[in-house]
Formats: structure tokens, sequence, C-alpha cells
């Protein structure tokens, strides 16, 4: 298992650890409904050291690089973030990534932890031409600050150019000398940035973070509570290699106007209509539906949870899975594993509304 | 971590608090401590019948559900209705607020295989090593 740079201080803060994604992981400091409800109202700090991070310089209509993301990057301008896929030939999801235009013809992207070397191996066998990938994962540390205090925070490590960054956009920042990627995005619903820096620092920016009384330390425990309730789905859970774009409801993060690997795919199941499709659900009781559990319509059965969890916002269960069928909002479903039947009415996402974002 | 002299311990960490032949159940606060902040408890019905060491209880985190065991046999007399609203006492105050039900014990020998504090305090070392 690997560790990130910052496990020590984890268990030096009390931290419950667990494996993710061949990682040993903070889930939780002080409690995962505490953490989480920190971040609905101020700021909290994750480590996520453990996610990937390739380089890319390379011409864009050289490289191929266009080809294998589904996301429109030929329109991105510099200093801009998309969200989008990489996709195997049949469109099933290799995984889903962050791709940052650094500048005119240098890339970020962000990957995630356990998918990390076979799309590293995937960009290596599909780039063309001239171009130089390196995978900087080992020596790139990670934060997320996250919360409606978040830009407050960060206007004091990193002064007053934080406020001009508009969502979906980067820029470079400088602590303590040290160059880092700053963007103003993140996975919990909340206003927040991601702070890209050398490993060798990450541990005095986690330290200067915390002096700031507004910043606690949160754990993926509460990421999981805070990206369910804004419906945001999660690679090797809700997304995998058998699920596509389409069947996930996620085509709005695909480009169809152009060339990628998969878009036979999604054109072939676009007309047939797909097997499964993604769908959002909430509980009538405080009960959590939970990733495995069957999803049954008149005593049918009609498909699984891939992520569920008690909503600490709504104090329900919520959750999502794949069914076969059409369910329109409002249906409603059972969600059953071994003697527990949980009622639930299919939902929109996001389940929590109003949040600072 | 907080173990009561006074009640009688299961290796599935299940308290009991006996008096004559009524008995208070919870969960330990070794048992709270380790499941984090508990959402949700489904609790035997009034007049059921436990026996001992099987299912009476389900007991869920946000990660993570539980299932507890009667540590003695004998009829549900009334639960803690408090839990359905309010699961977080069971944290708050594992061995108090946070008690699931109360029972009338049917075999009162069942009580022997129970484990003392000074018992459990030393199973719970076992289990940390």
């Amino acid at each position: 298992m690997l560790k990130t740079p910052l496990y020590d201080i984890h268990l030096a803060l009390g931290a419950k650890i667990a494996p993710f994604g061949g990682w040993l992981m903070p889930i939780q400091y002080q409690g995962i409904l505490a953490e989480h409800s920190h971040i609905r109202n101020a700021v909290g700090v994750f480590d996520i050291c453990h996610m990937g991070e390739f380089m890319l310089e390379a011409d864009l209509a050289l490289s191929g690089l266009d080809r294998i993301v589904t996301q429109n990057i030929i329109s991105m301008p510099q200093g801009s973030c998309r969200y989008g896929f990489m996709l195997n030939d049949q469109g099933g999801i290799l995984d889903d990534l962050v791709v940052y235009r650094v500048n005119e013809n240098n890339w970020m992207l962000v990957v995630n932890a356990a998918t990390t070397l076979s799309d590293y191996e995937h960009l290596k066998r599909n780039l063309s031409g001239q171009y130089i990938l390196e995978d900087v994962s080992s020596k790139t540390g990670k934060l997320d600050v996250q919360g409606p205090q978040s830009l407050d925070v960060l206007k004091n490590i990193f002064g007053g150019g934080i406020l001009k960054l508009k969502y979906y956009t980067s820029s470079e920042f400088f602590f303590q000398n040290q160059r880092c990627i700053v963007s103003r995005t993140g996975y919990t619903g909340e206003l927040g940035f991601e702070i890209y820096i050398s490993t060798d620092y990450v541990i005095k920016l986690w330290e200067v973070l915390l002096k700031d009384g507004r910043v606690k330390p949160a754990g993926l425990g509460c990421r999981d509570t805070l990206r369910l309730e804004m419906g945001y789905p999660l690679y090797g859970q809700d997304l995998d290699i058998n699920h596509t774009p389409l069947s996930a409801g996620l085509i709005k993060f695909v480009d169809l106007s152009k060339n990628f690997i998969g878009k036979d795919g999604l054109l072939k199941e676009q007309k047939s209509g797909s097997k499964e499709y993604l769908i959002y659900f909430q509980a009538d009781s405080r009960r959590a539906p939970r990733h495995g559990f069957a999803i049954f319509a008149n005593d049918q059965r009609v498909g699984t949870v891939t992520s569920g969890s008690f909503s600490p916002s709504l104090s329900v269960g919520i959750g999502m899975g794949y069914v076969s069928g059409n369910y329109d909002i409002g249906a409603e479903l059972i969600v059953k594993e071994a003697g527990i039947e949980i009622p639930v009415k299919v939902a929109r996402k996001p389940f929590k509304k109003l949040t600072s974002l | 971590m907080n173990i009561p002299k006074d009640l009688f311990y299961t290796k599935d960490h299940e308290w009991a608090r006996i008096d004559g032949d009524t008995a208070y159940i919870g969960i330990t606060d070794y048992a709270q401590h380790s499941l984090g902040d508990i959402t949700f408890v489904e609790l035997p019905k009034k007049s059921e019948e436990l026996k001992q060491s099987r299912y009476c209880a389900t007991v869920e985190s946000v990660k993570a559900a539980s299932e507890v065991y009667a540590p003695l046999s004998g009829k549900v007399l009334s639960n803690n209705e408090q839990l359905a609203a309010h699961p977080e006492l069971i944290n708050q105050s594992a061995y108090e607020k946070g008690y699931f039900f109360s029972m009338q014990i049917s075999n009162e020998a069942e009580k022997e295989k129970l484990m003392d504090a000074v018992s459990y305090e030393r199973y719970l070392e076992g289990l940390a090593k």
C-alpha cells in the first residue's frame, strides 16, 4: 500500500486510515458527519495526493490528444479546465478525468489513483507525433480546499490574484516561492479549490492551511457523502469499463461533433438505446442503501446500487445505481439485500441544492 | 475506553445492565467508537422473544451496517424510541441514553456466559494486539 507525504500527520491527528485505490488514506478525523457539515458551512482540506497527474507538452493537432479525451479541448482557453472521459473502442469508460490547458501546448491531465498506470499506458499507446508525456504523480502533492469560506482562506495564502479565478479555471501561484497550480474546482458541491504543489512543500502548505481556525482536516468518508449529495459519480463504483457516458447520463461531457476513441460505440448505443441507465434515488427513512444492493420494481429485479449512503444534509438514505428500463422522477422502487428492504423514489440530482458553488 | 464495572459484556460488544429479571441492552463504547457516526437503528419489537447470541437489532453508521446479538434470552419489554430520530445518542451516551431496549430475562443462568468489566477490558486488550 502506498502512503502520501501526509500519512504520519494523519496518524498524529487521530485519523482512521483505510485502503483506497492502492493507498492508505484518511477516512475521517473527528467524524464523517462533523466534517461533512464543516465543509458545507466553513472550510475543509482533503489530502488528495493519491490521485494521478500527467504533464503533456504537445501540439494539439499533431499529438492526437483530442482523439483520446471526449470533451472538446480545441476550444479550451489557456487556464481553463474540463471534466470528461477516456473511453475504450466500445465507448466503455476507462477513466474520468479533468484536463487542464496550462498554456497553448502544455496540458495537465488529472486522473484517478487506481487507474493512473493504465491511463498512462493508454495515453502512450494513442499519442502520436512529437510530444513529451510525463507521469508526475509521485512528485505532485494535491490538497483540495473546499467550502464557502475557502476563497477567503486562500486569499491570505496566495494573495488577491485568487479572487480572479473563475469556476473551472486554473492559474499559477506561489507558496513560499514554490510554484503551484491552483484551480477553482472540486467534487463537493461547494466553492472550492484544488492545489497542485511539489511533494516537498505539501506538508508545509497543509500546516499553513490548518493554522487558519476556519480550516479543518477532512477525510475521504465525507468526500463520499458530499459528492453523493451532489449526484457526482465515482469511478470504480458508478463509472466503469462496462458502462458508457450515455448510460451514466453524462453525455454532456462528450463532444459528439469530433472524432475520438469510443465514438462509434457511443453512436451505436445511441441508436439501439442503452441496456442500463444510471438513476438517482432517495429513501423515506434514515436507512442507507449500499453498493451492491439489488433494485426492484414490482417484484422484478431491475438493477443494482452503485453508491449509497446516509445523507447528512437530508437525514435520509440516498443513492445511485444502474437499472434496465426507464423510471420517471418519483417512481417507487425497492432496494433490497438479505432481509433489508428500503423503499425509495427516483430523484433528480443534485439531492442537496443551494450550496455555495 | 469507558467500561462500566456494573455491566456484563459479550464478545460482539453488546452490554447488559441486569436488575433482577430485567435487563437493559446496548452496544459498548468500543463498538460505537469503531462504528463512527451512527445514523440508523432497527430495534426488536415489543414482546418479541429473543434468544441469547441470536440477531436482535441492526445498527448503521455512515459507512457500514452491523448486526447486534441478544446478550440474553427473554422477551422485549420496551425499546428506546428516541433512537429512531436520534441514533447519535448511541455515540453520545452508549450506556445511558443510547440503550437499545429492555427485556425480561427468561434464563438467569445464561449470565455465566457473559464477561464482567475486567474480563471485557482484557478481551479488548487482546483485540488490540
